[in-house]
């Protein structure tokens, strides 16, 4: 061999086939690795819920204990799916969560660690939310202004950290997660002011609410007045498709998949690896924005410094289990929108504590992150000669 | 001790990567398993050091059948293997990472004590030269992978397998070398010597085994053949050592570069005033030992190193301050010297690498939009006129063999109209079938009127290449030479930093 690490096909009429079958392996992975760590979070998460069930292994009921688990991921998905409630709610959780997924995987994809999906979000809340209380509709002019307001917000706070980066160097990951606290801080002041806060005695940061205008559309009104899932989940679902229309039809698409992916070839190549960082950045933030404008408009109605919630970092956990794929982190989102919604009725059900929800996406995002681990669990084993599990040479 | 491999049949889904190979190794012996990228070479070694294991045949030591089931039986048997990639911790020291694994201990904890004194001593026996304290990161790469070679030995290893061993090394440190290999010889070592490389074949081995398609197609003597013979049997077909080409006609200046001055970060110059032009329809070479200004000279003249002083032009027009892109517009087509790091994206297709340089413009793309039915398009053209050996255009490009990962490059640069060509080790890890290819293209090149700048750190594909030669030294070019004058010897001179003066002197 003679190049680092490059697995060659052999020459003649016969090479043709196992590379092939490499990329069918991949393709294989890239779906297979992500649903078996679902699979085996599930599992452990339901091992420890038998392991810390006192009453039950004292008296030797595991029976009961089987029962009881299965009852818990029956109630959890009762909760998510057996009602237009819980697709409703599943839906609301799953909103923004897709669309700071998609935030996290577009930075992904560029090279770029976005961990600032939170202070991003706060921004574009508090561009939404303003657009929201001072204008007073009509609905068709103020909610897309509002959501560009939100875009906006979300690009300036991501887009610093982009001049940051491609200005100093100082890396992302750092500069992320210091503006979420100003970001926070920022947020905290402003809702304090007079300009934002809601009129009365109370001195907590609270702003005014929206416009009625300005509420989204609901989704499922048709079925049942009151459910809360709204439009928001379109534009969500369209944020997705765009940004999949971004990175396989667009020039800018291309660009930032070779910066991501090979820095030194984007600049062989003419591209200008600062202002794509910058770009890169400021999408990553406009997404996140706009999860922070859809959820003041959907259904928060006015700002506060909780909005933002551990959603930001969830994020991360989303766009890796939809490995940075539209589709994927449509699918990710989704799920863990089911897991949100579906929680309580587990614990009311099934009396299995909310946490339980808590453990099993923390296990997903280990499984994912330890994809070896998952295929050794699952025993799939790496194609050529029976090798180590992450081998896929070919040998010269 | 002798070491047999009968039989060896090893198959991956869709191909027969070894059919059937014998092999022997015996103590005291050099072989050169020789053959293309591809031809089985590695698999055969794997097998034996048991990394894969053989659908049939088997492994004799002494005339006894063993069973390697991973490389621990193997090295437990006295087969090392010096991987061409080094398995090193970068903060170890040489000791540190030599005992690694097989630490010799005192009441149970890491006697580095015994440790330094042992590598000590294999350096000491085979003149190996190696401080057992150094920081391993610190260390060029010629002595990193004398710490491989010491870790094989200390694991008292009969059979030395080195894996293209070469490839990472300069001229010096391949001299070097060979001198370990010999002393290894004489110590009653057996050594298999995987290469590519015919000259090396010839120069050290004292019996070639050549491997093609993995099927062993001939066992002979160094003596017996020459490289032309050993080029036809790895190949399988006639091969042109020798570049044909016809008289140059070069034409108006392609290129012209006028005192041009590159510095590093603290000031100091790594290219020093330097003044040549490239006509078109010629092609000139720059010779020089690696780390002689030549990566920063073509790094300016493509623009992605900023110029100190001094200007290029291009067909007369300055160009000096140009971006990379508005080069590549104005017809500068790059072959990069490091073509994993820069002139590529491994994990992205073919065709997508086909578009990589060009993307930017029609016919790949229009506004904001990439054409990706014309790059496909056009990467299909490509593999077929370029003879770019890949299961499909979708294939992820960095599965390629490193002669085709290179034939991607040269057909994306130069398969588009351009005025000059500037080529940095064209055909570095290449396989001789894709060299000859390569080097077709090259002076193709030049006679549709190009103007051909080639850089390399092999004299002998200056030579074969060349109308002119630049060679540089300490950032300067040192000396402007005809092809048709000049000879190795005097090339050499200046790239061991003669000037020029001195060389008329002592030239004859």
């Amino acid at each position: 061999m003679t190049d680092a690490g490059t697995p060659e096909p052999a020459t003649g009429t016969a090479r043709a086939r196992p590379l092939q079958r490499l990329e069918h392996i991949d393709a294989k992975n890239t779906v297979l690795v992500p649903v078996l760590a679902v699979v085996s979070a599930l599992v452990v998460g339901a091992i420890i819920v038998a392991a810390t069930d006192i009453d039950r292994l004292q008296h030797g009921a595991f029976g009961g204990i089987a029962t009881n688990i299965l009852d818990a991921y029956k109630a959890l998905f009762v909760g998510a799916f057996g009602s237009w409630t819980g697709i409703s709610e599943t839906l609301v959780f799953a909103t923004p969560l897709l669309l700071t997924g998609l935030a996290v995987a577009l930075s992904f994809r560029s090279g770029l660690f976005n961990i600032g999906a939170t202070g991003q979000m706060l921004m574009g809340g508090m561009a939404a939310v303003w657009i929201g209380f001072t204008m007073n509709g009509p609905g068709i002019v103020q909610i897309p202004l509002a959501m560009l307001a939100g875009i906006a917000g979300g690009m300036v706070w991501g887009g610093m950290i982009g001049v940051l980066k491609a200005r100093t160097g100082a890396h992302e990951v750092i500069t992320t997660i210091m503006t979420n606290y100003i970001a926070l801080a920022l947020v905290t002041w402003m809702l304090k002011t007079t300009a934002f806060k809601q009129p009365g005695p109370s001195g907590n940061p609270i702003s005014k609410a929206i416009a009625n205008e300005a509420h989204l559309p609901k989704l499922l009104d048709f079925v049942r007045p009151g459910l809360r899932a709204n439009i928001g989940f379109l534009v969500a679902l369209a944020a997705a498709v765009g940004v999949w229309w971004l990175f396989r039809k667009s020039k800018l698409g291309f660009e930032l998949r070779t910066v991501g992916a090979n820095p030194d070839a984007a600049r062989y190549a003419g591209m200008r690896i600062g202002t794509l960082t910058v770009v890169a950045m400021a999408l990553s933030g406009g997404l996140a924005g706009l999860a922070g404008a859809v959820n003041i408009l959907g259904t928060n109605r006015q700002m506060t410094t909780s909005f933002a919630g551990d959603i930001g970092f969830d994020a991360i956990a989303v766009a890796l289990l939809g490995r940075n794929t539209s589709v994927g982190t449509v699918l990710a989102a989704l799920l863990f929108g089911a897991l949100e919604a579906g929680k309580t009725r587990m614990q009311l059900d099934a009396d299995v504590p909310l946490d339980l929800v808590l453990v099993v996406r923390a296990l997903i995002v280990l499984f994912i992150a330890a994809p070896l681990l998952t295929r050794m669990i699952w025993r799939i084993k790496a194609e050529g000669g029976g090798l180590g599990l992450s081998f896929r040479g070919w040998g010269s | 001790m002798e070491l047999e491999l009968r039989g060896i049949t090893k198959r991956f889904p869709g191909v027969v990567a070894n059919d059937d190979v014998n092999l022997t190794i015996r103590g005291g012996e050099v072989l050169a398993l020789l053959g293309e990228n591809g031809a089985g070479k590695s698999t055969l070694m794997n097998v034996l050091y048991g990394l894969y294991h053989a659908d049939e045949g088997e492994i004799l030591i002494d005339g006894v059948a063993r069973r390697f089931a991973s490389p621990r039986d193997a090295i437990a048997a006295g087969v090392g293997m010096v991987h061409q990639h080094f398995m090193l911790v970068p903060v170890f020291t040489v000791a540190e990472n030599v005992v690694m694994g097989v630490e010799p201990t005192r009441f149970g904890a890491l006697n580095i004590r015994e440790a330094r004194r042992e590598v000590r001593a294999i350096s000491k026996e085979y003149h190996l030269d190696v401080d057992p304290d150094a920081i391993t990161e610190t260390l060029p790469v010629g002595l990193q992978q004398r710490i491989e070679i010491i870790k094989v030995l200390f694991r008292n290893a009969e059979i030395v397998i080195f894996d293209e061993p070469t490839a990472v090394l300069t001229p010096q440190e391949i001299e070097a070398f060979f001198r370990i290999v010999e002393s290894l010889r004489v110590a009653g070592k057996g050594i298999v010597f995987i290469t590519h490389k015919l000259r090396e074949a010839l120069r050290i081995a004292d019996r070639i085994v050549v491997l093609r398609r993995g099927r062993t197609v001939g066992e002979v003597l160094p003596a017996d053949v020459d490289d032309r013979r050993l080029a036809e049997m790895m190949v399988g077909r006639p091969v042109e050592l020798v570049v044909k080409k016809a008289e140059a006609h070069p034409g108006d200046p392609a290129l012209t570069v006028t005192d041009l001055t590159v510095a590093d970060a603290d000031g100091r110059l790594l290219v020093d005033h330097v003044t040549f032009e490239v006509r078109a329809g010629e092609i000139v070479g720059v010779a020089g030992v690696q780390g002689n200004g030549q990566t920063e000279l073509v790094e300016a003249l493509v623009g992605l190193r900023r110029v100190e002083s001094g200007e290029i032009a291009l067909a007369g027009r300055n160009i000096t301050h140009h971006s990379p892109r508005l080069r590549h517009e104005e017809g500068i087509a790059h072959i990069p010297e490091d073509r994993q790091r820069d002139g590529l994206v491994k994990d992205f297709t073919v065709f997508e690498n086909i578009a990589l340089t060009g993307y930017y413009d029609e016919p790949f793309s229009s506004g904001p939009v990439m054409h990706w039915g014309t790059a496909e398009r056009e990467a299909t053209r490509l593999v077929e006129e370029f003879d770019i050996r890949t299961p499909s255009i979708g294939t992820a490009t960095g599965t390629l063999s490193g002669g085709n990962q290179q034939k991607v490059i040269v057909a994306r640069e130069i398969s588009r109209d351009v005025k000059l060509a500037i080529a940095s080790q064209p055909t570095r890890g290449v396989d001789v079938g894709s060299i000859e290819y390569i080097h077709d293209r090259i002076v193709g090149l030049r006679d549709r009127g190009v103007g051909v700048l080639v850089v390399s750190t092999e004299l002998d594909e200056v030579m074969a290449l060349a109308d002119r030669v630049l060679v540089m030294y300490g950032g300067r070019i040192v000396a402007d030479l005809d092809r048709a004058t000049t000879n190795v010897n005097e090339i050499g001179l200046y790239m061991a930093g003669a000037t020029s003066a001195a060389t008329r002197e002592h030239a004859p």
